[in-house]
């Protein structure tokens, strides 16, 4: 059997690299999944007939984690799938940072192996913390503005530290009692630390982080174990993670340690919401919206977190439908951070049935935007305010956005005139092109699915 | 235990310059399916849940441990294919009859 195993690994391992491979297009992303499930069982199968003892425990476990992982899956309604994701990540680190545990305890090590082990306990207990945070912003049970206080950033640089210097002397061979505990203990607060002042809207970065310091985690264990393929495994997840953050900051124009210590959203949201009420803007009614949307050839539609927030994907399919219907032209650009986790929209657009070719990514649409009768936000706000390409000094600046303004029309449904994540008016709004559709994203546009309806051509 | 840490440290190279040359090229309508699906492989922590607690070696307290570690990797597996898999159904192209009724005007 010792023989067989490293070979079923190496399948496995294959499986996961063509998993990865075909995520590249929805048309073999499915075939993807596939073989990254056979990999898994693989493994799994090959490990269990290695058991020596308990197999009974092991079938249990693997019952009782199937039990509650289905439900979880299928019982989630899609809008929330960025808490099931930080879920996820959770429970897979929290497993990593316990089999730390219990491997310490069991050789105690030194040396190489022991740094392994404790970068592996290290980002496991952080990445759970962490992602519980994360995910009780999502859900709401926390508050998802940046919970800030004086000095926070040296104190959670201490309790790093602190981590750091006992996983250290850990690594040295240094084994008092109270030094694993401890570093543990570090390592929880560190992640608590790490996400609550972190805002909403920075939600897509931290998500693909933490994706990434559970990877890594898994590899380090992968080190530990002496276990090539969860080396892969775990090496694959941190870089995707990695990238995808890399993606998210670079669409927002701002560093990673601005996205982790900046506290971003959170002094500008006051100073600027105040000031913000007073210019004039055109708005309109649903009736007029839909007339306007009639009589145009061309349409595309820009969704954001208001979005998700208001459930309003099944009705803006329903106007797509009436629209196309009618032979307008239209599309959706999706904007790398519109969202809560990376690729967002493009999930809940996908379940509300419209096809994933007229879901386009910002540098694919963004030219088209001068050649179109009517840009329509929904949701929307700092991924579409020009003074991210005019002002320097605005928090949003060099952050590429979505040319809305380019559009011979613009149309805003919002429920009010208060400013986007990044606390500044957005000059979009004040354009003579502009109409600003007052009032909830799936009421409005169920008034317009009405008035499309009622006036047959 | 003899660790061959040097080659372990080939395979990380290795294969970190591989993902990163593959999640480049996935379409970016899929960012999420792809980080529920590589959070779901790289729970293959599982295996090393699974062979603690089957070692005839472990104290109850790892094997408590391991335990844990084991229900906690398989709710990441189960979910994570799971829900990758719900997402990705709902990718689909335009239904074959549609195009032509967009094109009449």
């Amino acid at each position: 059997m010792d023989s067989i195993l490293p070979i079923i690994y190496l399948f496995a391992a294959l499986g996961f690299i063509l998993a990865i491979k075909w995520m590249n297009h929805p048309s073999t992303a499915r075939r993807g999944v596939i073989i990254g499930e056979i990999g898994m069982l693989l493994a799994v199968i090959g490990t269990l007939l290695r058991a020596e003892v308990h197999l009974d425990w092991i079938l249990a476990g693997l019952a009782i984690g199937s039990a509650i992982g289905a439900p979880l899956a299928y019982l989630m309604p899609m809008t929330a799938v960025p808490q099931l994701t930080a879920l996820s990540h959770a429970f897979g680190a929290l497993a990593s940072a316990l089999i730390g545990t219990a491997e310490y305890y069991k050789e105690t090590p030194h040396g190489f192996t022991m740094g392994a082990l404790a970068a592996e306990t290290l980002l496991g207990f952080l990445t759970t913390t962490a992602s519980i945070i994360a995910f009780g912003k999502l859900q709401e049970i926390l508050p998802t503005r940046p919970l800030t206080y004086k000095g926070q950033n040296v104190i959670s640089f201490i309790v790093l530290g602190g981590a750091v210097v006992l996983g250290v002397m850990l690594t040295a061979g240094w084994s008092d009692p109270w030094m694993f505990p401890a570093f543990i203990g570090f390592a929880l607060m560190f992640g608590i630390m790490l996400v609550t002042p972190i805002g909403g809207a920075d939600m897509p970065t931290v998500i693909a982080l933490l994706n990434s310091s559970a990877g890594v985690a898994a590899a380090a264990m992968g080190f530990v174990l002496d276990n090539r393929l969860l080396i892969i495994a775990g090496a694959l997840n941190g870089t995707a993670g990695l990238l995808l953050s890399i993606i998210m900051c670079k669409a927002m124009n701002r560093s990673f340690t601005n996205v982790l210590f900046g506290a971003f959203g959170q002094v500008t949201a006051g100073a600027a919401a105040g000031q913000a009420v007073q210019r004039p803007v055109r708005s309109a009614t649903p009736e007029e919206a839909a007339a306007i949307l009639d009589a145009s050839s061309s349409v595309i539609i820009i969704p954001g977190y208001g979005m998700a927030v208001a459930q309003a994907q099944h009705k803006i399919r329903e106007m797509y439908d009436l629209l196309t219907r009618r032979g307008v032209n239209v599309r959706f650009a999706i904007h790398p951070v519109a969202g809560r986790m990376p690729g967002h929209m493009n999930v809940l657009l996908a379940e509300a049935d419209i096809p994933y070719d007229k879901l386009l990514e910002m540098d694919e649409i963004n030219g088209d935007f001068p050649m179109t009768d009517v840009a329509l936000v929904v949701g929307a706000n700092d991924v579409v305010n020009p003074l991210a390409r005019s002002k320097q000094d605005s928090p949003i600046a060099g952050m590429p956005i979505l040319d809305a303004d380019k559009a011979r029309s613009v149309m805003i449904i919002k429920r009010g005139m208060s400013p986007g994540f990044a606390g500044i008016d957005n000059e979009l709004y004040y354009m003579d092109k502009t109409l600003m559709l007052f009032g909830d994203a799936k009421g409005f546009v169920t008034n317009i699915v009405k008035e499309l309806g009622s006036n047959h051509h | 235990m003899n660790h061959s840490y040097e080659f372990g440290l080939y395979v990380f190279m290795l294969a970190a310059f591989l993902g990163w040359e593959l999640v480049k090229r996935v379409s970016p309508l899929l960012h999420t399916p792809l980080m529920s699906l590589s959070n779901a492989i790289s729970a293959i922590a599982v295996v090393g849940a699974i062979a603690l607690t089957g070692d005839k070696t472990a104290t109850t307290l790892i094997r408590t441990l391991a335990f844990i570690a084991l229900i906690t990797a398989t709710i990441n597996v189960v979910a994570g294919y799971l829900i990758t898999d719900r997402m990705l159904k709902m990718f689909r192209k335009r239904e074959p009859a549609a195009p032509s009724e967009g094109e009449r005007k």
